[in-house]
């Protein structure tokens, strides 16, 4: 045996392990597992729920009870996940949880999909001999993307964590002991916090103390009304995950049985979200190689990620002007369907349309309902957007059988889309489908080999050096604020030697968004959705924003050229300094 | 939710990051000097920390001062009245001194300042004068052996001298 190579036994069962940062990983890789509220892959263990103790035989004999999540593995030790005293501190814990629960689980957002539910029930929890909590505190309402209710909350401190690795601690542990509870500061609404609506709390939330302010209900009426029509764009990263809520597996492309639920839901048009994803590359792609080639501000910013957009103006508003100008993909279709889809479609029009679209992402809830993405009228372009779980909860309350459902196309004419569209949904995919347009634009010719490995990954930095035939542009990817923040500080000390800077909130990018489909204890399954985005790209007829026919079609007919008086009116956007309605420092 | 309308200097508190040279690990004594301008902490101090230090935010910055039983989170009173409820001063009678205090003041639970801004109150652990259970503090001077009686009659002292002036 070599070194590296040691073993311990779990429940009898030799097993290998080698780097796993913990015992509870060597069980799951052994096909075992114990339960637990609190440990999540991806973010530090933290050992709060106590629902993963083990019991640890010693080789000297020696035995104790220990949290698996926060144990390393040790070589010799004999490992027992159920025994009469571990089942019974689990339960015990459960009881306790349950105690100081509101355990309104018929009308909770989470009910069928929460893990405090599923471990009540598989430990058998049929009653608590505690008396039932009276005081509840009130539920924060105020975000348009997330709701957080105190009385479901187990302290078990993932929503903590996620937001303080990946973005900026807008959630943090107030007071103390039996008082202790998860709030912004000072218990202020999230929708005046400095939240940026990313919903990573709410993908690693075990219960429903955070989660989806749904829209679901509003989206049902519109489409009851027969007076009006329902129009639907759907976003890259959603084909590729919403099969996991009817037994497919991640990364698998559902695009054509979206198309159909939706029609058999009952929207009467059907867009994809990625033929805007190629109109946002043709602008954003045409504005770098301008800022470039005429001196503006440098690096480029990509904003198709609210969260960090508003990040941006809430931490740092002096560097907005290094943000790109286009909206985000959703806002450029919002846009562009408000103005001609009633040229289309003779039944619609300006007062009986109703635009929807489906994001894998909390945050785009808050981006439909900026300033800048409000019509004259004052009313949204995007009226509702629901999230990739949403659509999934109506698929089914519509009886679809969505496994067995034949495909349909998109409709026309906002329905075709190239590769690079659709890579849109992964950290690196917005630099890369922009690289294959600026590459045409700098030298007139076609990039021949359009995949930029180095770009591709759902890890949290990438630096990559382009040669646009002379033209040596560097590009640097991150994804989650704190790296961006990283970049910020470079860039403001004069040490960022990059021309462009793509920045998506969650980590991964937006196949992991907040509103995908829950995966708390499967950290794979983000590289598995990358997969399937990255197959969407190379099994495409196009896989050049320039190459959509759609795209095309629409620059012939209505906006001449990419970054025309007419797509500035349409595709691009502003950006305020909003540090005012959070800090302080704001006032000096 | 606590608020507070004080207006806080903040070239005083940049002076104390200062001092602790903005680094997150000095918290705590960053909070305690802004505790001794104010006699308590504002909501906007805590805010102006959590957003110049590194690696804190509002958030985390309220976390520490809501775990800490030093930290105050209202505007103490001109007279801060401690009663200790320490083993030795609980088991002589602390509680209905406690009481008589808050029916005095119109105080409970939560409420820890009287409407007017004189007195705020608090129970403590233990002062060290067990011998002398129990015992009040009100600001630096120790009062022995309290009853409901006696204390009500040094409240009203302090009440008339107040109003005297």
């Amino acid at each position: 045996m070599t070194e590296d190579k040691k073993t311990l036994f779990i429940e009898g069962k030799e097993v290998e392990f080698t780097n796993e940062p913990n015992l509870l990983e060597v069980i799951r890789k052994a096909g075992m597992n114990v339960p637990t509220f609190c440990y999540r892959p991806d973010l530090t263990s933290f050992g709060a729920c106590r629902m993963c103790v083990v019991e640890v035989e010693y080789p000297n004999g020696r035995k104790m009870i220990n949290s698996s999540c926060t144990m390393p593995p040790e070589a010799g030790i004999k490992v027992k996940l159920n025994t009469e005293k571990t089942r019974r501190i689990r339960k015990t814990v459960l009881q306790l949880l349950l105690a100081n629960h509101d355990r309104k689980c018929l009308t909770c957002a989470r009910s069928g999909d929460c893990e405090l539910q599923q471990y009540a029930e598989e430990y058998g929890i049929t009653d608590i001999p505690y008396a039932e909590k009276d005081d509840f505190l009130p539920v924060d309402h105020s975000s348009p993307s997330i709701v957080r209710d105190p009385n479901k909350c187990i302290l078990c401190g993932a929503c903590v964590r996620a937001c303080s690795e990946y973005q900026h601690s807008v959630l943090g542990f107030a007071n103390r002991g039996s008082r202790t509870l998860v709030q912004p500061m000072n218990g202020k609404p999230l929708a005046t916090s400095e939240c940026v609506n990313c919903g990573q709390c709410a993908a690693v939330c075990p219960t429903g103390a955070l989660t989806i302010n749904s829209q679901i209900e509003k989206v049902w009426k519109e489409i009851t009304n027969p007076e009006k029509k329902v129009v639907v764009q759907f976003a890259p990263s959603v084909r590729v995950a919403i099969g996991e809520m009817f037994g497919l597996e991640p990364g698998v492309n559902s695009t054509a049985k979206i198309n159909a639920a939706l029609k058999a839901i009952g929207f009467d048009l059907v867009f994809d979200t990625n033929f805007s994803a190629d109109l946002t590359i043709m602008e954003e792609a045409q504005e770098f190689v301008t800022r470039v080639t005429t001196g503006g501000t440098l690096p480029l910013f990509t904003s198709c990620c609210p969260a960090w957009v508003r990040y941006l103006e809430l931490e740092h508003p002096d560097m907005t002007a290094h943000l790109s100008t286009c909206k985000s993909p959703q806002g450029m279709l919002g846009a562009v369907i408000r103005e001609y889809v009633p040229q289309y479609y003779e039944d619609i029009t300006p007062e009986n349309l109703v635009s929807v679209s489906i994001m894998p992402c909390t945050a785009k809830k808050y981006e439909a309902n900026r300033e800048q993405f409000k019509m004259e009228n004052g009313k949204q372009e995007i009226d509702y957007v629901l999230t990739t779980q949403e659509l999934g909860r109506m698929i089914k309350s519509a009886g679809i059988d969505f496994k067995s459902l034949e495909g349909a196309p998109a409709d026309s004419p906002f329905g075709k889309y190239t590769g690079a569209g659709t890579i849109f949904g992964v950290s690196g995919g917005v630099a890369e489908a922009a690289a294959r347009t600026a590459y045409n634009l700098v030298t007139g010719e076609e990039l021949k080999d359009v995949v930029i490995n180095d770009m591709r990954g759902t890890h949290r930095v990438k630096t990559v050096e382009l040669d646009l035939k002379g033209t040596k542009i560097k590009v640097k990817i991150v994804n989650t604020l704190k790296e961006a923040e990283k970049c910020l500080r470079e860039i403001k000390e004069g040490k960022a030697d990059y021309q462009l800077l793509e920045v998506m909130a969650c980590p991964g990018g937006c196949i992991n968004g907040g509103g995908q489909p829950l995966s708390h204890n499967d950290s794979n399954i983000k590289e598995e959705r990358a997969q399937g985005l990255y197959t969407d790209d190379a099994t495409g007829q196009w896989r050049k924003s320039h190459e959509n026919p759609d795209i095309i079609e629409l620059y012939k007919k209505h906006l001449e050229k990419p970054n025309s008086h007419k797509s500035h009116e349409l595709l691009h956007t502003t950006y305020s300094d909003k540090r005012k309605d959070c800090y302080i420092s704001a006032g000096e | 939710m606590t608020g507070s309308s004080t207006a806080i200097d903040f070239r005083a508190i940049d002076k104390i990051l200062e001092k602790y040279e903005y680094k997150k690990s000095y918290l705590i004594a960053m909070l305690q000097n802004v505790q001794e301008i104010y006699k308590y902490l504002p909501e906007d101090a805590m805010t102006y920390i959590g957003e110049k230090i590194d690696d804190l935010s509002p958030a985390t910055v309220y976390g520490v001062a809501t775990f800490y039983a030093q930290f105050s989170l209202e505007p103490k009173g001109k007279y801060e009245i401690k009663v200790c409820d320490g083993t030795a001063c609980h088991v002589r009678g602390s509680m209905p001194v406690l009481n008589a205090i808050r029916n005095k003041l119109n105080l409970k639970e939560g409420k820890l300042t009287s409407d007017d801004g004189l007195f705020s109150l608090e129970t403590v652990s233990c002062l060290g004068a067990c011998g002398l259970a129990p015992v009040v503090m009100i600001n630096e001077k120790v009062h022995p052996q309290m009853t409901s009686d006696a204390i009500s009659i040094i409240l009203d002292t302090l009440l008339s001298e107040e109003r005297g002036q």
